[in-house]
């Protein structure tokens, strides 16, 4: 009853456009089951590669996967009563991790924020320039924070201020890709509006541009933040102080400190948890707000 | 055959449909009218359980609807096809598979997630794409299509349901006259050809008027007027939209009828 009333030419037209779509269809599962084809070789080979190479062999070793942290939890449970002392006298260095992690990411940000309106495409003040301002943020983003680390460390001496550059080093590229597409959404319409009262091209874009995309960029730089805030912890392993420092010596010891190990662990835990619920209700008050 | 009964909506401490109850005995073409923010929306998606109703109840051929969970809501969804204002296609679909849409009820997850469709279906689906006069789209994307032939591809995915009843959301009101008619007359001839019993939002009185069997008038919420499209008086209409004297039914449609009984009308304060 749905189907049309097939009379003459009109059923005839019908029919060729029918298996005219009828090819493409065949022609798309094609290559979609190509696709998937190569995808399952890809992976096979990929991990049977992987696992020759492999010193120990994945499938020997992933059953003990888990027995290392059986093993902190187990001692950190036996002295669970020494864990709050733990907490409090840890949480300095803590503060010192999220402190390397917040100067990082702000200046990481209006860094990239820079870079970003530079290497937009109808925005860049400079349009021949735009492939130049990629490649530095990709460059930026190449480099490890460790690489970067370790040069400066082995520079100024260790702290947590070359833990700094490198992390606000590496965000800035980051940020400034992810800001940069934010960007190429933008409208442009008000960008053109103040264009017209004689605006230079940083009163256009902070007036004009960071209205729209500043929910996004908030998001987005509170994300990195968080990354942040466990790259800086990393960097404490090598040299930068803060609670990275403390972790290395807990687990370095071997089982008898293993409850520090986890008092740490719970530590950055509870910071993560704790910027992601206080950035997600920013945001929601910046979206809905004003 | 449907039944609305006592259905209530509540949004807060406002009622958004407060006590709607009426009954369709056979398969018609039933208009609701009434200003924005009547609970004309609410209503219809209620219906198709896009939204669940506060209190009150809805009988298809004696069985409650509003009480249906999981895959026994999704099987009465697939039966109670629902067309938009803003088409709700995916637009960078191609129009066939945008149609196919329509049978996601009936097949698996991973089938579709691949956009695998038996060959009988898409033969189907560009049947009924030619039924409604748009098959040599079939390949296109549907964001390529104008707004007409959207719509138009929407009740292509409303028929390939095979529902028995069919909801439009104000299926008209982001067209122009001409393909409005065009989307109008295609419903009615599925409800005169099929005998599906079609719902359908309408901003305009003339449009009710013109293709409706039926016209249901809401305001604030509530039926206010329930009756042929010959009782809709000037007065009546009035009533509906809650307009002084001083409403001429140009404000709400094309066709301008005749305003002689203004004098001792319901005329409602605003």
């Amino acid at each position: 009853m749905t189907d049309a009333a097939l009379n003459g030419p009109s059923s005839s037209r019908v029919n060729r456009i029918q298996d005219s779509y009828m090819v493409q269809v065949r022609r798309r599962r094609m290559y979609g089951g190509l696709t998937l084809g190569i995808f399952v070789l890809l992976m096979v080979s990929g991990f049977a590669i992987a696992d020759d190479r492999n010193a120990g062999g994945f499938w020997d070793g992933w059953r003990q996967v888990l027995d290392f942290p059986a093993d902190v939890m187990s001692e950190a449970w036996e002295k669970r009563a020494e864990v709050p002392g733990l907490l409090v006298e840890f949480f300095p260095a803590l503060l010192e991790t999220i402190n390397i992690a917040a100067a990082s990411t702000l200046i990481g940000a209006m860094l990239g924020l820079i870079l970003a309106l530079l290497s937009t495409r109808g925005l860049a003040k400079w349009p021949r320039l735009i492939p130049l301002f990629r490649r530095i943020m990709d460059i930026m983003r190449a480099v490890p924070e460790i690489v970067i680390a370790l040069v400066l460390i082995f520079i100024l001496g260790g702290g947590p201020v070359p833990a700094m550059i490198a992390i606000a080093f590496h965000t800035a590229g980051a940020l400034g890709k992810l800001y940069s597409e934010v960007a190429e959404n933008a409208d442009l319409k008000p960008v053109e509006g103040l264009g017209s009262t004689g605006a230079t091209w940083s009163q256009r874009m902070w007036l004009g541009v960071l209205p729209q995309v500043a929910p996004n960029f908030l998001s987005y730089t509170l994300l990195r933040f968080e990354i942040n805030i466990r790259a800086s912890a990393i960097l404490g392993f090598v040299g930068a102080g803060g609670i990275g420092a403390e972790l290395r010596h807990a687990m370095s010891w071997g089982p008898g400190r293993f409850d520090e190990a986890a008092a740490i662990f719970l530590l950055l835990f509870g910071a993560i948890v704790f910027f992601d619920q206080l950035s997600s209700r920013y945001r929601n008050k910046m979206i809905e707000g004003q | 055959m449907l039944t609305l009964d006592k259905l209530t909506k509540t949004f807060g401490d406002k009622k958004a449909v407060d006590n709607v109850s009426f009954t369709v005995d056979r398969p018609m073409m039933i208009g609701i009218i009434g200003r924005s923010g009547a609970g004309k929306s609410t209503v219809l998606r209620m219906l198709n359980r896009l939204s669940d109703a506060t209190s009150g109840s809805i009988k298809f051929e004696g069985r409650d609807i509003t009480r249906l969970k999981g895959a026994e809501r999704r099987n009465w969804q697939s039966r109670c096809a629902m067309i938009f204002q803003q088409f709700n296609l995916v637009p960078r679909m191609d129009v066939v598979s945008n149609v196919l849409h329509g049978t996601l009820n009936r097949r698996s997850t991973l089938a579709t997630m691949f956009n695998l469709y038996p060959d009988s279906d898409i033969h189907k689906a560009i049947e009924i794409l030619d039924r409604l006069g748009i098959a040599e789209q079939a390949p296109k994307r549907a964001e390529a299509l104008s707004g007409g032939q959207q719509q138009r591809v929407a009740i292509a995915r409303a028929l390939m349901q095979d529902p028995a009843i069919i909801l439009a959301d104000e299926p008209i009101a982001s067209l122009d006259p001409m393909n409005a008619q065009i989307v109008m007359q295609a419903l009615r001839r599925i409800h005169e050809e099929d005998g599906r019993t079609v719902v359908a939002n309408l901003h305009t009185l003339d449009t009710a008027r013109r293709y409706c069997d039926r016209v249901v008038g809401m305001r604030d919420g509530r039926v206010v007027f329930d009756g042929t499209p010959e009782q809709l008086t000037t007065g009546v209409a009035r009533d509906i939209y809650g307009a002084g004297a001083n409403f001429s039914e140009a404000a709400t449609s094309t066709e301008i009828e005749t305003l002689e009984k203004t004098a001792r009308d319901y005329a409602l304060p605003a």
